[in-house]
């Protein structure tokens, strides 16, 4: 039981062998029991940020109520407790992406801000002049602009991995780029526009022999899929807590400690110093060096909170339950006449992305959500992917697993609801 | 609750099906870019202006309903009118879809853009109502910068 006295779902672990639970689970969200329009809620705009379980919120409120201190200066108790609380989170935060230590996981505000400390820290003292970092063509804006604004600054240059009409990377394009010259390779684990799961295994050894480090963008994958960064050999491992049913304004970059330990600081202040004149500072020690100033505390009390959570359900029991909704959202949409999916990958995770014949995904927006039905409309923050497909913007809708059938049913209805108003 | 069909009018999905005067126009001598980054609209509005006066006017685009129905509507509305009625018309059609709407005004003065009224019923849609007016207005004023909602 938490502390509100609530059942939370992974705690019965009888039920989690005779089926799902997705009911009881759903219990766990309050804002899933929210009514839109005078409908019930169906959120399906997971991609853009997932719902926050009771324990969750607990968490948070409890340290505000009775934790609230600073951390890593305090001889009092409380600074003690929440210092402990913070940096159990990052011991959790280890395991949950089975890093090697914890001084390899440093908390960021999100993926952005990771993937920026990287193009910083990592980029300026790197690249140079006539140097390449590699993208591919289904970036999110967070993982093409920050390498833009690198590779203009020191005069290197930007290539892009391609994709195929399914909206997979073409790998032996991707072979051909790597070049003397690449520097990084920077690619997401899964797509947020197409839902692409890309082999990023075989991806970070083919650069490895190139002696070339290869940072990946998680956002999308953390949440659907179980990460061991040993396993995959990442450089650099970038997420957001938001995605995962932790609060906003917290995330995690992980990076390989010998790389980390070798990178200058990205911010300077309090906390990552070890000593202080004004004729020279001498640094802290990994994670700290790139930890300056008071932290999201609270956020990372909270992402811990979240991930045990998710780890009690577990994430391969979350991405065989999410495969089938996901299967099934498929073979719904895929029905309706006029209806288009982009993405068509063999692999893809919980996202549905399509377009209806002459109705704008802004309208498909409107009219979804007088139906109570929550998905993301626009570009998604990968114009180019969204060129590449010759569309200005689809409709999105994204799954997490307290997502049913029954409301993949209700996203099917609502289409013919779109359909018939365009009639 | 607010209707959809206040938003979705017949005459909005007709002049969104068959839009009125979309073509590039070739004797035009202003014209003016506009997009909202955030649903992906672009549009091109073209005037040609004789003295004070808007001759002929057109646009070329892609959006959503509600931005392609506005500016179709917007180029009817506006053919013949002078630049000052442009700038009266473009206050009060933004009063109207932001809700600021005051019991002064004139309840026959926007004519048939009236059907838009229930853009404020829709705040997150106001924008796609208004980038046609919003890229008139610099079509009007000259500027070469694409307009932007945001």
């Amino acid at each position: 039981m938490n502390p509100a006295g609530r059942q939370v779902a992974g705690e019965v672990c009888n039920d989690c062998l005779v089926g799902f639970g997705v009911e009881r689970i759903r219990q766990d969200f309050p804002a899933l029991q929210v009514r839109v329009h005078g409908k019930p809620l169906v959120y399906l705009d997971n991609a853009a940020t997932s719902q926050k379980p009771q324990v969750v919120i607990d968490r948070i409120t409890r340290y505000y109520l009775s934790e609230n201190s600073n951390i890593h200066r305090g001889v009092h108790f409380l600074s003690d407790l929440a210092t402990q609380a913070y940096e159990s989170t990052r011991d959790r935060v280890r395991q949950f992406l089975n890093a090697a230590h914890d001084r390899e996981i440093i908390f960021t505000r999100g993926t952005t801000e990771g993937i920026n400390l990287v193009a910083h820290s990592f980029g300026r003292s790197r690249v140079r002049a006539g140097d390449e970092i590699v993208i591919s063509a289904m970036e999110h804006h967070s993982n093409i602009v920050p390498w833009q604004i690198l590779c203009e600054e020191k005069g290197a240059t930007l290539r892009v991995i391609p994709v195929n009409d399914a909206g997979e990377l073409l790998l032996e394009e991707y072979e051909r780029l790597l070049c003397d010259r690449t520097r990084l390779v920077a690619v997401t684990y899964v797509s947020n526009a197409l839902g692409t799961v890309n082999p990023i295994k075989p991806m970070i050894a083919t650069a490895h022999r190139r002696g070339i480090p290869v940072l990946v963008d998680g956002a999308q994958a953390a949440p659907h899929l179980a990460v061991d960064v040993q396993e995959l050999d990442c450089d650099f491992y970038a997420f957001s807590g938001h995605k995962l049913c932790g609060p906003t304004g917290i995330g995690i970059l992980y990076g390989k400690a010998d790389l980390l330990e070798s990178m200058p600081p990205y911010q300077g202040g309090g906390d990552m110093i070890s000593a202080v004149t004004f004729e020279k500072t001498i640094y802290n020690s990994l994670p700290y060096k790139f930890e300056a100033g008071t932290p999201h505390i609270a956020g990372v009390i909270g992402l811990g909170a979240a991930l045990e959570y998710v780890q009690r359900i577990g994430l391969p029991r979350i991405a065989a339950y999410e495969a089938d909704l996901l299967a099934y959202g498929t073979e719904l949409l895929s029905a309706i006449p006029g209806l288009r999916i982009i993405g068509t990958a063999r692999e893809k995770a919980s996202v549905l992305s399509f377009v209806l014949d002459g109705i704008h995904a802004h309208d498909v927006g409107t009219i979804l959500d007088h139906e109570g039905i929550a998905i993301r409309a626009g570009h998604h923050c990968a114009m180019p992917v969204m060129k590449r497909f010759g569309v200005s913007a689809t409709a999105r809708a994204s799954l997490a697993f307290y997502n049913t059938r029954e409301e993949l049913e209700a996203l099917a209805k609502g289409l013919h609801k779109v359909i018939e108003v365009f009639a | 609750m607010s209707d959809l069909r206040d938003l979705y009018q017949q005459v909005i999905l007709d002049h969104y099906k068959r839009p009125r005067n979309f073509r590039k126009l070739d004797e035009a001598n202003r014209k003016a870019e506009g997009h909202n980054p955030l649903c992906g609209d672009e549009i091109t509005v073209y005037l040609h202006l004789d003295g004070d006066v808007i001759t002929d006017i057109s646009f070329e685009g892609a959006g959503c309903a509600i931005s392609k129905a506005s500016a179709s509507m917007m180029t009817a509305a506006l053919k013949g009118r002078t630049r000052g009625e442009a700038e009266t018309l473009f206050e009060m059609f933004h009063e109207m879809v932001t809700g600021h709407r005051d019991g002064t005004a004139d309840p026959g003065g926007l004519g048939k853009l009236e059907v838009f009224c229930g853009v404020s019923e829709f705040p997150v849609r106001v924008k796609c109502a208004s980038l046609a007016w919003h890229t008139l207005r610099a079509a009007l004023e000259g500027r070469n910068d694409p307009v932007s909602t945001e």
